[in-house]
């Protein structure tokens, strides 16, 4: 176990290293110069040198590289060519509030995708399992944000019972005091994993009702609903662990949609903003921030899947 | 039951076949019978059918700007009614699903054939080169894909053959990874020991045993990549990084109508939705379709 994790935690880091990398060079791969995409049109020659030094962008590539390595030892990833700020500062503010949105979304898409699961396993090939499915299909097939649009035209427009826009307040805690507000981004988000999280835990659902442990223990009287819920359950939530360690990249991308909708404060909007004004120490600071946690997210995966199933044991395979 | 009991005549000549027909021809029977392969089938067949065959049943005006035509309701001479711009909605139907199919398709061709190279290769030769290429793989799978996709949308003006680009490096990863794993079962396989004890060189070995061989993994990734490029592209275009308007699709045309929901234009709302959603659910019910088929331990279940 201790070998096994070793290598993994060494692939994380070789990984995050070529993830900064790759970065680097994407976005310096930008055409015509930075400074004249941030200082617009009308920069004069003189204000243009002056920003390249400023930032030192009339380097070679690996000595700003090298020179953001070192930056990013102490801590700092620089500052923010539009906003004038502190990229860590601007990354802190938001992240505890997707963590607040990823975290809430997963959880209640969890809530629901495992029993639906296990009901459709049980149920298979029955009309509840095929209208599930069916759901789970269309949803699946839905744009994210035309799903955020049928929240906000059902909740917002027809029914006014939430609002269709997240609270823009700059700390968690006015973000929090605000629930109704956060009703709408959560589950938009939560759909987005829903559908095959509950795919997941279907198939898995039906292989371990084939197993012959399930039918030991209905036949030494267990009544069916502690069967579901302490074999079944607990044998077919394995994939769905993995499955939720490795779909971290797409709840993300999903909430850089669900933020744009809902102009939620997080850091898929800050992005996005970056993104569209070549903001490249915003840009290389969330991508870094999001690039290791999607690599300990599937780190995490793998260690949660030993835990729970005392059956898998790593070996140093 | 098994598709090679239910007919024997059809299985035993197939049973004779080289490389991969062996294991498709029992799958394609039992995809045929099944009932969500079919529906796919024919809902794709369909979709495939309205968008390239439609507008020579049904001419409308796609080019010039209609301004005095623009946001009109469902009626006579217009179906499904106009969009701002004064375009008949149901022949932009059309068009835009020629464009959302070719991008499905472009992408989905490009990944099945650089992934299942990468991934070949990679399970094939084995050790440091492997271990080196999968780290490669893990590297771009860590990057967001709609992170990258707005970096890169922002580098280069985005044209189709860039959009396709940008997908493919988007969804050859997969690819990759479902090809290497397959090739590492194979390669230990008698079959492929014998033809590299016959003298086959690598290359014929990879493409001749290997690849055929593992065919059923890149079909079932290429139709679920086609629904997942389409799906990818309509959120690009509503972040408002999609093609410039000229141009038609099903995404762009869904995120711009998006703007007259709440003044009840449904007309430029809903249908470029349905459409969407029924082309990724039939490719989406296609592939699963064949992976079912193509899975020895689900047949006779």
């Amino acid at each position: 176990m201790t070998g096994y994790l070793l290598r993994r935690v060494g692939q994380a880091v070789v990984v995050v290293i070529g993830l900064l990398i790759v970065i680097f060079i994407m976005i310096h791969l930008v055409p015509g110069s930075i400074a004249r995409s941030v200082l617009g049109v009308r920069a004069t020659p003189g204000r243009i040198s002056l920003f390249n030094s400023t930032y030192g962008l009339n380097e070679p590539l690996y000595r700003q590289f090298l020179t953001y390595l070192g930056q990013l030892a102490h801590g700092n990833f620089g500052i923010s060519y539009q906003l004038q700020q502190p990229v860590s500062t601007l990354i802190a503010q938001r992240v505890p509030k997707d963590i607040v949105l990823v975290g809430l979304s997963t959880v209640l898409a969890l809530v629901i995708a495992l029993p639906m699961g296990i009901y459709q396993a049980v149920h298979r090939d029955r009309i509840g399992d095929h209208l599930l499915t069916g759901a789970s299909f269309t949803l699946y097939s839905m744009p994210d944000f035309f799903f955020a649009f049928l929240l906000i035209a059902a909740f917002s427009v027809q029914l006014h019972i939430f609002p269709p826009e997240a609270p823009s307040a700059s700390s968690l805690g006015g973000l929090l005091a605000d629930p109704r507000a956060l009703v709408l981004p959560v589950v938009t988000l939560a759909l987005v994993s829903l559908a095959s999280f509950s795919r997941y835990m279907r198939s898995s659902a039906i292989e371990v009702l084939a197993q012959d442990y399930i039918r030991v223990a209905r036949a030494k009287g267990l009544p069916r609903r502690l069967v579901l819920s302490r074999h079944v359950l607990r044998n077919s939530v394995l994939p769905v662990v993995t499955m939720v360690g490795l779909s971290f990249p797409s709840i993300i991308a999903g909430a850089v949609i669900a933020e744009e909708v809902f102009n939620y404060p997080g850091m898929g909007l800050l992005m996005y903003q970056a993104a569209t004004s070549h903001d490249i120490p915003i840009l290389l600071g969330c991508t870094l921030v999001i690039g290791v946690a999607t690599v300990v997210g599937s780190l995490a995966a793998d260690i949660a899947y030993a835990v729970i199933d005392p059956r898998v044991r790593y070996g140093r395979g | 039951m098994a598709a090679a009991e239910a007919d024997p005549a059809r299985a035993a000549p197939a049973l004779a076949r080289p490389g991969g027909r062996r294991e498709l021809a029992p799958g394609l029977a039992s995809f045929a019978r099944s009932g969500t392969g079919r529906a796919g089938t024919g809902l794709a067949v369909a979709i495939v059918l309205f968008s390239f065959l439609g507008p020579l049943v049904y001419h409308t005006n796609q080019v010039t700007v209609r301004l005095n035509l623009a946001s009109l309701p469902p009626g006579s001479g217009h179906p499904l009614g106009t969009d701002a711009s004064g375009y008949d909605v149901l022949g932009r139907l059309m068009l835009g699903g020629q464009s959302s199919l070719e991008l499905g398709l472009g992408v989905a061709v490009a990944t099945a054939v650089f992934g299942t190279l990468y991934g070949a290769v990679a399970g094939y030769v084995g050790g440091f080169v492997d271990a080196i290429m999968m780290r490669v793989v893990d590297t771009f799978l860590a990057i967001p894909s709609l992170v990258f996709l707005l970096i890169m949308v922002n580098i280069f003006t985005p044209n189709v053959w860039i959009i396709i680009a940008l997908l493919t490096m988007l969804s050859w990863l997969t690819a990759a990874r479902l090809v290497r794993g397959e090739v590492l079962t194979l390669r230990t396989r008698e079959y492929v020991q014998a033809a590299r004890m016959m003298g086959g060189n690598s290359p014929r070995v990879v493409f001749r045993h290997l690849v055929p061989n593992a065919i059923g993994v890149i079909v079932v990734n290429a139709t679920f990549t086609i629904a997942d490029a389409i799906l990818t592209y309509a959120a690009l275009s509503f972040l408002g990084l999609g093609l410039p308007p000229p141009h038609a699709d099903w995404g762009t045309m869904l995120s711009n109508g998006l703007n007259y929901l709440f003044d009840s234009y449904w007309w430029m709302v809903y249908p470029p939705a349905i459409m969407l959603i029924l082309t990724v659910i039939a490719f989406n019910l296609v592939g699963d379709a064949i992976r079912d088929a193509l899975d020895v331990r689900l047949q006779g279940r």
